[in-house]
């Protein structure tokens, strides 16, 4: 018998700032993972990993490149899919930082700035306010901090598994079947977000 | 909740971990990863490197240092020091920095702060101001503060909020080193004045102070240097006597 394949995770890289910090932290879990700008590579992978950061604009690199197309047949294929920060965002409808972008649609409602009684952005360690269980928060403790840095915010909504508070409770975690995403960074949350990271691998 | 930071920070010279009192007189506390690696085990929310006499001296940044330091830090890591050009951000964020940090090369040139924050998002861009009391006022200093730069302090903090800056990290010269406390009035001042978040730095010697930034600064993050390296101050008992006096933070972590 041949040894198992690990599987193969697609860090999607369409110009939106430093994924160094997403690849090290799937480096150290002893995940198999590639960077690519590629959308054939995308399409080979067993699994998707969209990061992001800065202005939902810079999700316009997806739409001319043709990764769009590639990260959404995997993720219809049933492929686990996980967004981080704007790829989570992406995951909605849109965004009124960049309203003429649209969103995969696989959630509704659309992601707003923050309300005014509270700075923006949203920077620093906030704890989870879990409402379902879930896949990626597996053996996650339910009051768990994990690190944010963004200034629009998703809404609520039936896939949202857990929510943080700043102003009003926004999607910290969705979960739909094989379609993940977090608002925050778990690259960068310390032991909480590399066990969240570590379940998705395993997912 | 959000919580607010305690962020540890190295001073870097020749590859090791100093510290100085106002600038000056350094003493030696270690290899920077390992001071890194013991600062998040204790509990610190962020690690900032600073190379202190990278602008001084012309040297750009260690890079090995920090690509050393990076490996195994799953907290966010700002580098700062020597960054005059874009290219020089790209070259400490390949080496695993999430943030740099500019002081110097933004008050020569405030466009860098947008050019870094376009390709790299304004979450990943520090504007460093080293304030000090200057007639009734604050002025920002720079190169280490060695360089007067004839800007007031709050008004450079706004600028480089409208130039697309992610956080403002503000340094008391007239508290760094000093363990008196810090300048919870200049903290105030910058913190009220713009939205970005404002990270307290200068004067740490207790955790009265930190309390204090916190609750009359109004500082969203306070950072310290020498407390930490020489064990003066346990992360842990802070964030303790912290959440006693009903400041938020992370912890137990």
């Amino acid at each position: 018998m041949p040894p198992t394949t690990a599987p193969t995770i697609a860090i999607v890289d369409y110009g939106a700032g430093n994924l160094n910090s997403v690849k090290k932290a799937f480096d150290y879990l002893g995940a198999k993972v590639v960077v690519t700008t590629q959308p054939e590579a995308v399409a080979a992978a067993d699994k998707i990993v969209l990061p992001g950061v800065g202005h939902f604009s810079a999700l316009g690199g997806l739409d001319n490149t043709g990764l769009r197309d590639a990260v959404l047949q995997g993720a219809r294929a049933g492929k686990p899919f996980l967004g981080i920060c704007l790829g989570m965002q992406w995951l909605f409808e849109g965004s009124d930082e960049a309203p003429e972008f649209t969103g995969a649609g696989i959630f509704g409602g659309r992601c707003r700035p923050f309300p005014s009684s509270v700075k923006s952005p949203h920077v620093g360690w906030n704890s989870l306010v879990v409402r379902a269980s879930s896949r990626l928060l597996r053996n996650v403790a339910p009051d768990s901090f994990v690190y944010y840095t963004h200034s629009f915010q998703a809404p609520v909504v039936a896939a949202t598994t857990a929510a943080s508070e700043y102003g009003a409770q926004f999607s910290a975690v969705v979960e739909q079947g094989n379609i993940f995403g977090v608002q925050f960074h778990p690259e960068k949350s310390w032991t909480v977000g590399l066990l969240i990271l570590k379940n998705f691998c395993e997912v | 909740m959000l919580t607010k930071r305690i962020i540890a920070c190295l001073d870097v010279d020749d590859g090791r971990v100093v510290k100085g009192v106002q600038f000056h007189n350094l003493r030696d506390a270690g290899d920077p990863a390992d001071c890194a690696a013991a600062h998040a085990r204790d509990g610190a929310d962020e690690i900032v490197l600073l190379d202190i006499t990278a602008t001084s001296d012309k040297r750009h940044t260690m890079l090995d240092v920090v690509s050393r330091t990076a490996r195994g830090l799953f907290i966010p890591f700002t580098v700062g020091g020597g960054i005059r050009e874009l290219s020089d951000a790209e070259a400490v964020f390949e080496a695993g920095a999430d943030k740099i940090a500019i002081n110097s090369a933004a008050v020569k040139d405030p466009t860098l702060i947008g050019r870094i924050a376009a390709r790299f998002g304004s979450q990943a861009v520090v504007v460093a101001i080293d304030a000090r009391r200057v007639n009734g006022g604050f002025e920002a200093f720079v190169a280490g503060g060695r360089i007067p730069t004839g800007r007031d302090a709050l008004q450079w903090a706004r600028e480089a909020a409208d130039c697309g800056a992610g956080e403002i990290l503000l340094t008391s010269m007239d508290r760094d080193g000093t363990q008196a406390g810090f300048d919870c009035e200049l903290v105030q001042i910058v913190a009220d004045a713009v939205s970005i978040p404002v990270i307290a730095s200068g004067g740490a010697g207790s955790a009265q102070d930190f309390i204090d930034v916190f609750h009359n600064g109004r500082a969203d993050a306070a950072l310290a240097a020498s407390i930490f390296h020489f064990g003066i101050e346990n992360i842990g008992q802070l964030k303790r006597e912290l959440q006693a006096a009903n400041v938020p933070v992370r912890w137990p972590c």
